[in-house]
């Protein structure tokens, strides 16, 4: 187990220090930085001094090393574009990206698990058949297009939600929320469907298909023969064991909702660290660009690792036979 | 976000007794304000939120004509014409309540020619800023500077007191990530004070009541909301929903939408800026065509040609949604030295250029590479596409290359583009900016974004006499004779001059700046 650990820890390291060299050796090809830092009115010389100030006269592998000399140590730089430290935007930034994932991710589950077993159960029904095809949509439309359906049906026709923005936010220590207000509220709305609902539509037609394999069973049956009541066999016997994959399949969503917020946050002028990155990239902002992109493979490296822990502590079988990586 | 909590304070003390109306002004735009240091940064959006705060000596108004705002009025001294004489407004206060004098303008400027200033390359010729008395300030230069006025409207001034109190005298150093007091707040003469700002996300200001001139403007507005809205879609939303009151950088297929919207009003004006091609004339051989051992772009024939066969009014009508001015010289209407038979010196004639062609010897065309831009000017790459289909019809063959600006620029700068595009604004109104830098040949220190390799010793020395000619007619006429030169050297081919749109709710009132930077205090609220 310990070794089976110790090596996991090891693969990951190695595929974030991968990671981290592939995001700077392309950092080249979006463009200079310096372009964009000085006015017109520059000269050779300003361009000189600057990009000898910045290092980026090095070659990409000693810029990349500065980087990560700098990171274990908490640095992660000053961000080209707003002159502030890196780690401090970034702080700054993720409460907003945090509390959109969390709203996004809960109305997903719930959504997509009370749907999914409804369209199970009556899987013949017309409101079911009406669901499962709207569902459709939810897996096939872009979101950037979801995002400005719902800006156009219900901020700019029925006036009901704002179309941009957090509203009024509160801050509680270090941490800005927007759920303590009305407007923060309201503002959470468009923004978290847009969101979520990718993932609630996957929800939902992955928990419909394993209920119905499920109550397809042998000990479904018997239980019916029982006389036991249909709720009690549906959420007592089936749902329950519908939810071992439904659980996987969350926890890997949960780093595809942070990631994937840059779509939603710049159609909402979100101003979470999604919207962040996308003004990096435009920008040529190294620093944030690399800090961003580490993070989030630190995030997706994580949650594979407990991912992968997991399954070794919850199935017997790998422990018995296990030799290689699975 | 920090609050500065003094001035928020102060301004609803002040807001509580005020006898104006209370309007609040809700404004986006695509971008925010990088810092507030007033001189760390040299950038447009970033001047137009300290416009609201901050003052210069002189500003522009929207028709680009000088408004005396810090100075009353100024002029040359007399018996020395390296001396800029500049009378004092008096009795003007900052936010924090300190008076506004001399020492505070001998200070600015000083901080604004520090080595981490970004202002100092505008102010490079000024060599000693003296208080005479408490009112009256003298700007000495390195030789006469007709056009000293012209390079001040975007320099602001701080209380030496207030700087010196907060550690902030230095600039901020922007490129190393410094943080001073002065990027995040602001103690301005200005008729707007800060109440907070979280970058990136909002800023809001409130009408300083103490303002010296809130009696000679409208002062209608009593708080400004500004966010940066990225997104084109999202920000044309957030007008139509009613959310924001005035919007810059429109996307040009929305304008009919917010125009034909209940409420909404949409107004336009030529923009400081004119697009156009720039081709590499110099080099004997180039690189980006497929003719080899000589260029064709050497040729004025060549270049004439190219620039007949575009039709600029399909440009207009197609490309651009009628959103342009079609040009015939590389300089913004209201510059100095622009006239209306230049701009005019643009026609298509293709059987025209067709023969010019032959006659160059490039009957049979050549194939070059276009190098565009795709997200700096408006519709920049459907310009570039546009040309494409035209410079075709005279066989010449154009492969377009169209890259984000960060990667389309320094090909300018370094020389490796033959064929490019390139929009140029003049802050100064003045031909010698456009001159300074598109030009006199390519050297370390001027001609740096002429990538044209035009390199004439005569019109270089010309172009350099013109900082020190304080004979105003006869420094014109040298204008006028340099822009024959580029007209009939074909240096550049014209495309338009962009044109600038503001969406604004029908209760707002004010008219589109050239400069695209709108200043509050000369809003109307009905």
């Amino acid at each position: 187990m310990l070794a089976y650990i110790i090596r996991r820890v090891a693969q990951s390291a190695l595929v974030l220090l991968v990671v981290g060299l592939a995001a700077f050796s392309m950092f080249r090809f979006v463009g200079d930085p310096v372009e964009n830092m000085l006015g017109q009115e520059r000269t050779a010389a300003d361009i000189e001094r600057l990009r000898e100030q910045l290092g980026l006269d090095q070659n990409f592998v000693v810029q990349y090393y500065k980087f990560l000399e700098g990171a274990v140590q908490g640095n992660f730089g000053v961000s080209y574009r707003q002159g502030r430290p890196v780690a401090e935007i970034l702080i700054e930034r993720a409460p907003a990206t945090l509390e959109l994932a969390a709203v996004s991710g809960v109305l997903a589950i719930l959504f997509g698990i009370a749907l999914g077993v409804f369209t199970a159960i009556r899987r013949d029904g017309w409101v079911a058949n009406g669901i499962m095809s709207a569902s459709l949509i939810g897996v096939s439309l872009p979101t950037f297009l979801i995002g400005i359906l719902l800006i156009y049906i219900f901020s700019v026709e029925l006036g009901w939600l704002p179309s941009f923005g957090r509203g009024e936010t509160v801050q509680v220590g270090n941490w800005s929320t927007g759920f303590l207000t009305s407007s923060g509220l309201k503002a959470l709305v468009l923004p978290s469907i847009t969101l979520g609902l990718y993932q609630m539509t996957l929800i939902m037609r992955l928990v419909r298909s394993e209920m119905l394999e499920v109550l397809r069973q042998d000990y479904i049956r018997f239980a019916r023969a029982r006389g036991l009541r249909s709720r009690a066999i549906n959420f007592r016997h089936a749902l329950k064991n519908t939810m071992v994959p439904v659980i996987t399949v969350i926890g890997l969503q949960v780093g595809s909702i942070i990631a994937f917020a840059i779509i939603t946050e710049t159609v909402f002028q979100w101003p979470g660290v999604g919207l962040l990155f996308i003004n990096a990239v435009q920008f040529v902002d190294i620093p944030v660009m690399a800090a961003y992109l580490m993070l989030i493979s630190v995030m997706f490296v994580s949650i594979n690792l407990i991912v992968d822990m997991l399954y070794f502590l919850i199935d017997p079988r790998l422990r018995l036979d296990r030799a290689g990586g699975h | 976000m920090k609050l500065t909590t003094a001035l928020t304070m102060t301004a609803m003390l002040l807001t509580t007794a005020a006898p104006l109306s209370a309007e609040t002004l809700r404004w986006a735009r695509s971008g925010d304000a990088l810092t507030l240091d007033p001189h760390a940064q040299n950038e447009g959006p970033t001047h137009t939120i300290r416009h609201q705060m901050y003052e210069p000596l002189i500003i522009r108004d929207v028709t680009g004509a000088f408004v005396p705002t810090l100075a009353t009025d100024w002029a040359p001294k007399a018996d020395d014409p390296n001396v800029w004489v500049f009378n004092l407004r008096e009795g003007v206060k900052f936010h924090d309540g300190a008076d506004f004098t001399a020492e505070d303008v001998v200070f600015s400027f000083n901080r604004a020619k520090q080595p981490n200033s970004d202002m100092k390359e505008l102010i490079g010729s000024i060599t000693e800023v003296r208080a005479v008395d408490d009112f009256t300030v003298e700007i000495v230069t390195d030789g006469p500077n007709p056009i000293l006025p012209s390079n001040l409207t975007n320099l602001f001034m701080m209380d030496k007191g207030w700087t010196e109190a907060n550690n902030t005298v230095d600039v901020q150093d922007f490129e190393g990530g410094e943080i001073t007091h002065a990027t995040l707040n602001v103690n301005g003469t200005g008729p707007y004070t800060l109440t907070s700002r979280e970058p990136d996300v909002k800023t809001v200001m409130t009408r300083n009541e103490n303002y010296w001139g809130i009696n000679d403007f409208p002062m209608e507005v009593s708080e400004i909301v500004y966010t940066p809205i990225q997104n084109a879609a999202t920000r044309v939303a957030a007008m139509l929903s009613g959310e924001i009151d005035f919007l810059q950088d429109m996307p040009v297929q929305d304008l009919e939408r917010v125009n034909a919207a209940d409420g909404l009003v949409v107004k336009q004006a030529p923009q400081n800026r004119v697009i156009f091609f720039g081709m590499n004339q110099g080099a004997d051989d180039i690189e980006a065509d497929n003719i080899d051992g000589k260029n064709p772009l050497a040729d004025v024939r060549v270049r004439k040609a190219m620039s007949m066969a575009i039709n600029r009014d399909a440009i207009k009508q197609v490309v651009m949604r009628g959103q342009s001015q079609p040009a015939g010289m590389i300089a913004p209407p209201f510059v100095n030295g622009w006239t209306a038979e230049m701009d005019a010196e643009s026609s298509t004639d293709i059987e025209g250029a067709k023969a010019l062609m032959e006659e160059a010897g490039y009957a049979d065309g050549f194939s070059i590479r276009l190098d565009c831009p795709n997200d700096r000017y408006v519709n920049d790459e459907g310009i570039c596409q546009a040309a494409v289909g035209m410079l075709g019809q005279i066989g010449v063959t154009v492969n377009l290359d169209a890259k984000p600006k960060a990667q389309h620029f320094p090909l300018i700068t370094d020389g490796s583009t033959d064929f490019y595009m390139l929009g140029w604004g003049v802050p100064t109104y003045d031909s010698e900016y456009v001159f300074n830098f598109l030009v006199h040949g390519r050297e370390e220190e001027i001609g740096t974004w002429n990538g044209t390799g035009f390199n004439d010793a005569d019109l270089n020395a010309k172009i350099k006499s013109l900082a020190s000619n304080t004979d105003l007619e006869a420094r014109n006429a040298d204008i006028a004779s340099i822009w024959r030169t580029v007209q009939d050297e074909a240096l550049y081919i014209p495309i338009h001059h962009q044109v600038l749109n503001w969406g604004m709710a029908e209760n707002v009132g004010i008219e589109v700046d050239a400069e695209d930077q709108p200043k509050v205090k000369f809003f109307t609220m009905k």
